[in-house]
Formats: C-alpha cells, sequence, structure tokens
C-alpha cells in the first residue's frame, strides 16, 4: 500500500501542484511594496537613525560633557573636548561623529544620563562627500532643533519600559 | 517587365508583407512578454512589478529596449569574431522561421507545409547550435560550460518532445498543422482537444518545453550561481538583447505549438453563441497567454533542478514513459480500429 | 522553372563547397560547423526534389542530433594542431596511392555500367504519384510493407550497436549514495520529526 501510494503521489506531481496553489493563492494577497519617497513604513519609537543632540526646554543644550558616550561607543566615532563654560557649568567644545564609522548600536543614547545623544527616527541623510557625514556639535544641535518634536514623541513612548 | 512583376514582384511583395504581419506582433509581443513576466512574478511574491514608467508600468520594455540598444557591444579579445556575432542572430532568426507553418486561424498561415510538424521539430532542435556556438566562441570557461549543459539538456528533451509529438501525429494522420487543429474539432467542444484523451502526453511535453526554452526549473546553462549568465556572461548590448528576444519568443513559439497540437489551435471552447462570435486569432491569443503564464507561474514557483536530476527525469522519466504511451495509444487505436485513414 | 534550376545550382555549389572546406579549414569546430552547413544545403537540394519528409528527417537527425555530438566532442579536444601537421606530408605517397587505385576501381566500376532501358520505369514503380500520396506516405506505405525486414534489422542493429557501448563504457561502483526521489517527497514532518518537552535539568 504504501508503496503505491509513494508512487502515485510522485506520478501525479502532487507536491507540484500545491506548490502552485500556493503561488496562486499569493497571487491574489495585498502586496507589500509600497512608493517609497511618497509613502513610508512604520518606524518603531526605538528606531536608530541619525543622531542628533537635543536641548532643554529653555534652549540651554543637555549635554554636560560626561563622555559616557564617548567611552561607550565601540566604533570610536565619537571624540568629545569639553571646557568650563564662562559661567562655570561644564560643556563640550567639540562633539565629533564620524558618520562613517558609528554602527548604529545605540549604545551612546542608552549611556547618557541626561538624554542628550539620541539616534532619531531620520534615515535618510546620505550626502556626496565622504566629508559631509564627519558631523560636528553644530550639525548635531541642528538636527536637534529639528527633529525634536519626533524624537520627544519616540521617547515619551518609549518610557514605560526603560 | 510587367510579366517579370506578376510573376516574382507581386508574389514577393505579399509574401514579404505576410512576414512582416507575423514578425512585427511577434516582436511587440515578446516586449510585452517580459513586462507580463514581470508583473506575474511580482504578483506572486507580494510585490508590485514595474509600474513607474509609462502607465502601469506598460512602457518599461521600451524602455528597456532602448537602454540595450544604445550600449557598447563589446567581442572579448579571445573570441571568435563572426561565430560570437553570428550565434545570437542565428538564435534570433530560428525562433522567427519556425513561425512560417503556424497556423493562427483556418488558412491564416504563411506556409501551409505538408510536413509543418517535422518542420517546427528541426527548427527547435537546430536552437542549440546558437547556445553551443555563443559558448565556444566567447573562448571563456563559463559560457562554454553553459553551453555545454544546455545543449545536452536541449538534445535530451527533444527526444521525449518527439515521442509526444509521435503520439499526436498517430491520432491525426497527418503532419500538417492544421489538419492536426481540425482533427481537434469534435463534438465536444473543449473536450476534444487532444489535451484531454492524451492528458500525460500533454504534461510531459509541457515539462519538456520547459526544458527545450532552458526556463525554470531547468535553467541550467543559466544558472548564476555557478556559471554566472552561462552562455551569454561573455555577450552584451543588442548581442545580448538578440539572445533575449530569441529566447522569449521561442517560448511564444513552443506555446503556440502546444495549444496547435494539444489545445485545439485556434478553435473555440465550445461552438455556441458567445464563443464562436470571438475570431480564431483571438482565441490562439488567448491559449498562448495562457500557457505562458503557467510558464512564469511554475518559474515562481519551483526551484532549480539539480543537472544529474535534470538528466534523469529526461531520460530515465520521460522517455520511457512517452515511449509506452506511443505504444499504448498505437495499441488502442488499432484495437478500436481508430486509425485515422 | 528558372528560378527552382538557379536554386538548384546555388544549393549544390554550396553543398561542394561547404564539403570542401570541411576537410580543408584549420580548425576542427570550424569543419563541423561547414559540415552542418552542408547537411543543410542537401536538405534544400531534397527540398527542390519534392522530398520535404527527408530533407526534415536530415535536419532533425543529422544536424539536430549526430553534428551537435560532433560539435561536443571537437570542442571538448584540446589538440595542438601545428604539431599535429608536423608530420602530414610523410603520408602523401600512401595516401595518393590508395586514392589512385580507388579512382581507378571507381573508373571501372562506372564504365562498365549499363543501365537496362528499362531502367528509368522500374526505379519509379513501387512510389504511387505525387498527385495522390504525398512524400511521407509513400516512404510509410513502402517502409512498413516491402522493406520491413530490412526496416526491423537497420533497427535491430543500432540497437545492439547502443547496447554495446553501454555495456563497454557503464561500470557498476559499489558504496554510491542514490537519491530516491518517490522517497523524499513522501516525507512528512509527522514521520520524522518529534516535539518534546524538555524538563529543566533533565535531558531528553
Amino acid at each position: 500500500m504504501g508503496f503505491i501510494d509513494k508512487q502515485a503521489r510522485s506520478l501525479l506531481l502532487t507536491e507540484i501542484v500545491s506548490g502552485l496553489g500556493l503561488t496562486l493563492r499569493y497571487m491574489f494577497k495585498t502586496k507589500a511594496t509600497i512608493n517609497y519617497p511618497y509613502e513610508k513604513g512604520p518606524l518603531s519609537p526605538r528606531f536608530r537613525g541619525e543622531h542628533a543632540l537635543r536641548r532643554y526646554a529653555n534652549g540651554e543644550e543637555r549635554c554636560i560633557a560626561c563622555k559616557l558616550c564617548e567611552a561607550a561607543c565601540p566604533a570610536l566615532a565619537i571624540t568629545i573636548d569639553a571646557e568650563p563654560r564662562d559661567d562655570g557649568s561644564r560643556r563640550t567644545t567639540r562633539y565629533d561623529i564620524d558618520m562613517t564609522k558609528c554602527i548604529y548600536c545605540g549604545f551612546c543614547q542608552e549611556a547618557c544620563p541626561v538624554d542628550a545623544i539620541v539616534e532619531g527616527p531620520n534615515f535618510e541623510f546620505a550626502t556626496e562627500t565622504r566629508e559631509e557625514l564627519f558631523y560636528d556639535k553644530e550639525k548635531l544641535l541642528a538636527n536637534g532643533d529639528r527633529w525634536e518634536q519626533e524624537i520627544a514623541l519616540n521617547l515619551n513612548a518609549d518610557t514605560p519600559y526603560r | 517587365m510587367v510579366e517579370f512583376w506578376d510573376i516574382y514582384g507581386l508574389p514577393t511583395a505579399i509574401i514579404v508583407a505576410k512576414i512582416l504581419a507575423i514578425v512585427l506582433p511577434l516582436l511587440i509581443a515578446v516586449a510585452y512578454l517580459t513586462l507580463y513576466e514581470r508583473k506575474v512574478m511580482a504578483l506572486m511574491q507580494l510585490r508590485k512589478g514595474p509600474n513607474v514608467v509609462g502607465f502601469y508600468g506598460l512602457l518599461q520594455p521600451l524602455a528597456d529596449g532602448a537602454k540595450l540598444f544604445f550600449k557598447e557591444t563589446i567581442v572579448p579579445s579571445g573570441a571568435n569574431k563572426f561565430l560570437f556575432l553570428f550565434a545570437p542572430m542565428l538564435t534570433f532568426i530560428l525562433s522567427l522561421i519556425a513561425w512560417a507553418v503556424i497556423p493562427f486561424d483556418e488558412g491564416m498561415v504563411l506556409s501551409d507545409l505538408n510536413v509543418g510538424v517535422l518542420y517546427l521539430f528541426a527548427i527547435s532542435s537546430l536552437g542549440v547550435y546558437g547556445i553551443v556556438i555563443a559558448g565556444w566562441a566567447s573562448n571563456s570557461r563559463y559560457p562554454f560550460l553553459g553551453a555545454l549543459r544546455s545543449a545536452a539538456q536541449m538534445v535530451s528533451y527533444e527526444v521525449s518532445i518527439g515521442f509526444v509529438i509521435i503520439t499526436v501525429l498517430l491520432c491525426v494522420g497527418s503532419l500538417n498543422l492544421t489538419d492536426v487543429v481540425k482533427s481537434q474539432d469534435g463534438e465536444y467542444g473543449m473536450f476534444s482537444w487532444y489535451f484531454i484523451p492524451l492528458f500525460p502526453m500533454f504534461i510531459i511535453f509541457f515539462i519538456s518545453i520547459l526544458a527545450e526554452t532552458n526556463r525554470h526549473p531547468f535553467d541550467l546553462p543559466e544558472a548564476e550561481a555557478e556559471l554566472v549568465a552561462g552562455y551569454q556572461t561573455e555577450y552584451s548590448s543588442m548581442a545580448f538583447a538578440l539572445f533575449f528576444l530569441g529566447e522569449y519568443a521561442n517560448m511564444i513559439l513552443m506555446s503556440a505549438i502546444c495549444v496547435v497540437l494539444f489545445l485545439g489551435g485556434w478553435l473555440p471552447p465550445a461552438d455556441i453563441a458567445p464563443f464562436n462570435w470571438i475570431p480564431g486569432v483571438v482565441w490562439f491569443g488567448i491559449k498562448i497567454a495562457i500557457l505562458l503564464f503557467v510558464f512564469i507561474w511554475v518559474r515562481a514557483t519551483l526551484p532549480r533542478y539539480r543537472y544529474d536530476q535534470l538528466m534523469r527525469l529526461g531520460w530515465k522519466v520521460f522517455l520511457p514513459f512517452s515511449l509506452i504511451w506511443v505504444v499504448l495509444t498505437a495499441g488502442f487505436l488499432i484495437v478500436f480500429d481508430m486509425v485515422p485513414a | 522553372m528558372i528560378i527552382s534550376t538557379l536554386a538548384f545550382y546555388l544549393f549544390a555549389t554550396l553543398t561542394v563547397a561547404s564539403a570542401f572546406m570541411v576537410i580543408s579549414s584549420k580548425n576542427p569546430v570550424h569543419s563541423v560547423l561547414f559540415l552542418i552547413l552542408a547537411f543543410f544545403n542537401s536538405a534544400a537540394l531534397f527540398v527542390l526534389l519534392g522530398a520535404e519528409f527527408l530533407a526534415m528527417i536530415l535536419i532533425v537527425v543529422y544536424v539536430g542530433a549526430v553534428a551537435v555530438l560532433f560539435l561536443f566532442v571537437v570542442m571538448m579536444l584540446d589538440i595542438n594542431f601545428s604539431e599535429l601537421r608536423q608530420g602530414f606530408l610523410q603520408y602523401l605517397p600512401i595516401g595518393a596511392l590508395i586514392g589512385i587505385i580507388l579512382m581507378i576501381e571507381l573508373l571501372l566500376v562506372v564504365g562498365g555500367w549499363q543501365l537496362s532501358p528499362e531502367a528509368l520505369q522500374l526505379s519509379s514503380a513501387p512510389t504511387v504519384a505525387m498527385t495522390e500520396m504525398n512524400n511521407t506516405e509513400q516512404l510509410g506505405s513502402l517502409i512498413y510493407t516491402q522493406y520491413v525486414y530490412l526496416f526491423q534489422i537497420a533497427g535491430m542493429i543500432l540497437l545492439v550497436a547502443m547496447i554495446g557501448a553501454i555495456v563497454l563504457t557503464h561500470r557498476q561502483r559499489s558504496g554510491v549514495k542514490k537519491q530516491v526521489i518517490a522517497e523524499q517527497v513522501y516525507r512528512r514532518p509527522e514521520d520524522s520529526m518529534v516535539v518534546r518537552k524538555v524538563e529543566p535539568g533533565q535531558g531528553v
């Protein structure tokens, strides 16, 4: 019986027919393609994209130059120099991220005690030259100003799990 | 002079016009077959396929063609230049000249040859030369291996195709393709087409033409993981485009042969009111489109065969099976006295 | 009529020319390709004779199968042709001798040949006129009636040759694993997999 059954199955191509049936069913399913530059897929609040340095609501920059992010960075992409400012508070004079080195692991934002360095939701920052990817403090702060709303929302959404 | 024109000039002009009437729609069909393939494959893989160039991607084949046309033709320095450029032309020409005997409708055929089936068989058996010559003339390893593979593959599957054709011919009693279609014009409409009584042969024929046209799952000659692009590796620009066109025209041709042999050619599925209003050419085209859909469907479904499995299938499964079926059919026809006159 | 005469001379010239190229071209692959060209032109000659079945069979069998195998073998050859050609001339005397003997024999045979006056009627006697039966049917009705034994014997000889070739080259190897596809197709997850609950610290 088993023999006949086996031979009949291979002769009648049952496996191939069922495979063909599967692909035919998939033909009528909803398509996964999105029209990218005009449509975008959903992003998780924990998405790790382009870096940004945030400010407090009063405009004061958050970063206190503790250099924890620099120490945490596995790719050695972050370089920080610090000096006391005129008012005596400790601030960075230089905060560079080499985006060509960065591996987007998110250790910097985890290490940060004041939520100053974060990885925002932006992933469309391709440039024409390599040099444009060596971000300095000015660029990072500008990013922070630009993406503050989204970053704040994302951090808020992720708060219960931190 | 007038006499000369009447005897030779006018018939030649008519024949040229007929040839153009076949070749031009065929080339357009080939172009849109590529789009058809990409669309259907995309749908089966939950994608949308080309939809940017033109409305619904309809101008995509033209864009592809223009791209290939403006590329540079590169002839490798160690290649045999004449044969290297001859091979794609051969492939392309062979895929076109076979259409001379295909009946699109009753009487709508360029040359109603007495041995039409044999002519088709001969032309399709020549297709292997384009590939072998391309592989050899490229003077490169991958194309050569690809050419050897595909030549062996095409020769193997031709044997079973031959037996399948013989089975059909036994039932028809003629080698003329118009007669083949007419003999399927029974009283049961589509149920008297040969794909019902000769169903196993139909399946074998279909699988064999997949192998014959080097399509998935038998696209060993161009298995990119092993052989780069097989015999096409060294080709670029229009030389490549000719191979490409030839391959796709061959797909359409093989589907047309399959339609003529098994699916009743231009006959409507039933000889009743809404069906027989549609002209036969349209039915012929619809049937070809359905078969081409199955070509693509199979491509989207099945993984590639290994080479030894391919050879096993051809020689150890299809050949004995089709041979037995030829004997059975002949015996059946004789026992029940149904041999066509 | 003039067209078909012209076509005959065209094809005949091409046949002879390509046959000459088969033996004279330096590259054996080119030789095979010229051989194929010769086959084609002879097929065209058959068509001109009204023997379209033979023409197609010539192409299917010789061009489509035999010549492909020739091409295979020749393409795989890796011969240094200049080396091969070095001692070529030393065979010239004996080759010429054999050629001359053959030519004398042929001349003797052809010179002494006499066609009987009825020969023309005899040769066309067994076939029916082209108008009644086409070429294919004529051939079939001859091969399967009058010449059926010869036909069968020819088939037998081919079969014996094939079996001989297989017997000579096939070798039985032990310890080769063979794939049984039906077996693989039949395999279900239920037959080959067991899901076990593994308690911590106890193992399976």
